[in-house]
């Protein structure tokens, strides 16, 4: 077990995290069926940061997305079969289908728009962080983005803001180009920048800065925690910068399931790691990582684990067949919601 | 009613003065609403009442965009004022592709009630990079509420609109309006949106104009009268959403239409309410309809290029006589 951490906020880590990973599964599933087009993105081998990021806020907190969202809308609750029926273009989506993979939004939960405009969160978080201390009521903003969101010009803005204003903003880096820096093997594009570390942005203006192992929860824990102390005591933005390897399955143009269908007897030792992914299962995947560490309990956490992945699977599937059995929107409907027609709350 | 005078510049605060006490959620990102004219001071009692609520950003357009735009999201009501319209061309990307489909991408579940302002126009002496009016781009960007008031009545009623509005707003006001004086009600109150005004009654053609060249336009008017011809003046006061009953009754009555526009022709505000006219008030023409606006050139510095391509009473008495003699 990750020491220094309580085993409930460890069991519910870990119950997040199965179902994130079964969720994205789902979504490689459904789009080689041809369910949905365009692109989109995984959040498979970031479950370990976003989870324990977005469980050490409060209900009155808000947070901003991206592309990559939908371990972060799981993360904080929203529900997994409005999230796929929003993937499917359908009616009952969290969206009603005018997002998208791309802008997964459940704005019940504290969510801000979510940009599919890399840069877009971290800035329109700054102005989540405005907002609470406009409210004064220890509230804070928490954005989750990529590495890639500091190559555009508004982020460095939005930072500078911040930390001028000294707005209570957690930005968590999702560093996912670690292991990866500049142009990926004949695929897709990661981190290109000048600065081979990230953290001097922040720190150049005057913005707390830390760096933890995405993979580990225990770390990200620790760090989130402390950074929401901070910033709830109006000492004003934090930067975490969360490394988490990226995963074989995001470097082609398209996501491929490159590691398989996840198996848990990996982690009880009841089925061999070997061959060309034998680091990303013995070190990076962070749901194999934390399952090992609560297999460590005995017999009981062990059967503890199958339970909750049966539990996922099962949550996912339903999930499934109600995105797949979902209407798709009537098109006369493409022309609502243009304009807000009364004033909000 | 009892009237009196007041400058544009004058009206704009007191609607800023009035939105900051009416709702605790109005806070203003901009040091500068008033540009750094001979009004700019009337601003100041914005930061003396409310020290807490009036914020100086750094150069930031984006930035500052994107933070209306997300505390508007949280619930907040922030007016950005973006200076020069000209740099809302550095927060292109906030306002166009955040701001406007913000509520349409969540299927209605959020709101951006953000205020954008901007001085626009041909200032004197901007060059091209300090005179844009970029609300005729703003127009394609389906999402956004855009107001171009053209009097102190108007600028405070609007902007006490748009500050209670549920939806992203542009508010541009034109440079050379801040410091005209023109009469405003004793009772202030906010102006409905998408209710256009009638500036000057007139039989024989209707000018369509907003922001500054609706004053441009009364000043032909009056010069045309002195000919004989008598100009209606109507002024829309919000493009989106656009009074096109009033624009259509108006044509109606006259049967003769010139649009005029500070933007410049192609694609421009002009062209759009001439096709609007064309479109659905064909059979009330008895002549062509006429542009008067910018023609497809940056605005140059030197005064009598700057001259050369703006609109001016005497290029929109012009286009009257030409719609008249059609």
């Amino acid at each position: 077990m990750p020491e220094g951490l309580a085993e409930t906020l460890q069991w519910q880590y870990l119950e997040k995290m199965l179902l994130i990973r079964r969720f994205e599964e789902t979504v490689v599933k459904l789009a080689n069926d041809g369910h949905f087009r365009g692109h989109y993105h995984l959040y498979i081998g970031q479950e370990g940061t976003g989870v324990p990021g977005i469980l050490a806020l409060e209900p009155k907190d808000r947070l901003a997305t991206t592309h990559r969202n939908h371990g972060h809308v799981l993360a904080r609750g929203a529900d997994p079969g409005a999230g796929l029926a929003e993937i499917l273009g359908r009616a009952t989506g969290l969206n009603g289908g005018r997002g998208g993979t791309i802008h997964l939004c459940d704005p019940a939960l504290g969510f801000l728009s979510t940009s599919g405009v890399v840069g877009g969160c971290i800035s329109l978080a700054v102005g989540g962080g405005y907002a609470c201390a406009q409210r004064r009521d220890g509230s804070v903003t928490m954005a989750l983005f990529g590495d890639g969101a500091l190559e555009e010009g508004v982020s460095f803005e939005a930072l500078n803001i911040a930390s001028l204003w000294r707005l209570p903003v957690i930005f968590l880096c999702e560093n996912n180009s670690a292991g990866a820096m500049g142009m990926a093997k004949g695929g897709y594009p990661t981190l290109v920048h000048a600065s081979t570390d990230l953290l001097l942005i922040p720190r150049s203006l005057g913005i707390s800065s830390v760096r933890v192992d995405g993979v580990d929860v225990a770390a990200v824990h620790a760090a989130a925690t402390q950074a929401i102390a901070h910033c709830r005591s109006g000492q004003g933005p934090v930067f975490i910068e969360a490394m988490t390897p990226r995963w074989a399955g995001s470097d082609p143009l398209w996501p491929e399931l490159a590691t398989g269908i996840t198996d848990l007897r990996m982690a009880t030792g009841e089925l061999g790691t070997d061959g060309p992914h034998e680091q990303w299962y013995d070190c990076y995947d962070p749901v194999l990582r934390l399952a090992r560490e609560m297999a460590k309990g005995g017999a009981e956490s062990v059967r503890r684990i199958f339970a909750l992945d049966e539990t996922a699977r099962k949550r996912i599937a339903d999930a499934a067949e109600f995105a797949l059995a979902s209407p798709l929107p009537a098109p006369e409907t493409a022309l609502d919601h243009v304009f807000a027609q009364e004033a909000s709350a | 009613m009892s009237e009196r005078k007041r400058s544009y510049a004058a009206a704009l605060v007191d609607a800023l003065h009035d939105g900051l006490r009416a709702d605790p959620r109005v806070s203003i990102i901009g040091g500068y609403v008033l540009g750094l004219g001979p009004q700019r001071t009337l601003a100041d009692r914005l930061k003396q009442d409310f020290p807490d609520r009036v914020f100086d950003p750094p150069t930031s357009e984006a930035g500052s965009a994107a933070v209306g735009i997300g505390a508007a999201m949280a619930g907040m009501r922030p007016f950005v004022d973006l200076g020069t319209g000209s740099f809302s061309y550095l927060a292109w990307s906030q306002i166009t592709n955040e701001a406007a489909v913000a509520h349409y991408m969540s299927n209605g579940r959020l709101t951006a009630p953000v205020t954008f302002h901007m001085l626009h126009g041909v200032r004197g002496g901007g060059a091209p990079q300090h005179s844009q009016s970029p609300h005729a781009m703003l127009w394609n960007a389906p999402g956004l509420e855009i107001a171009a008031p053209s009097t102190a009545a108007d600028v405070y009623g609007l902007i006490r609109t748009a500050l209670a509005s549920p939806n992203p707003t542009v508010v541009v006001s034109h440079a050379k309006l801040l410091g005209i004086e023109t009469p405003v009600p004793e009772q202030k109150s906010p102006i409905p949106f998408g209710r256009g005004d009638i500036k000057r009654r007139g039989r024989d053609v209707t000018v369509v104009a907003t922001s500054l060249m609706v004053h441009y336009c009364l000043a032909a008017a009056e010069a045309l009268a002195r000919e004989g011809i008598d100009v209606e003046v109507v002024d829309p006061r919000t493009l989106v959403p656009l009074d096109e009953k009033t624009i259509l009754d108006s044509v109606s009555r006259t049967g003769r239409l010139v649009v005029v526009d500070e933007c410049p022709l192609r694609g421009g505000i002009a062209s759009e309410i001439a096709a609007t006219v064309a479109e659905r008030g064909f059979r009330y023409l008895r002549a062509p309809i006429a542009r008067v606006t910018r023609p497809d050139a940056p605005v140059p510095y030197s005064l009598p290029l700057e001259n050369f391509i703006m609109p001016d009473p005497e290029k929109i008495a012009s286009g009257v006589r030409r719609v008249l003699a059609a």
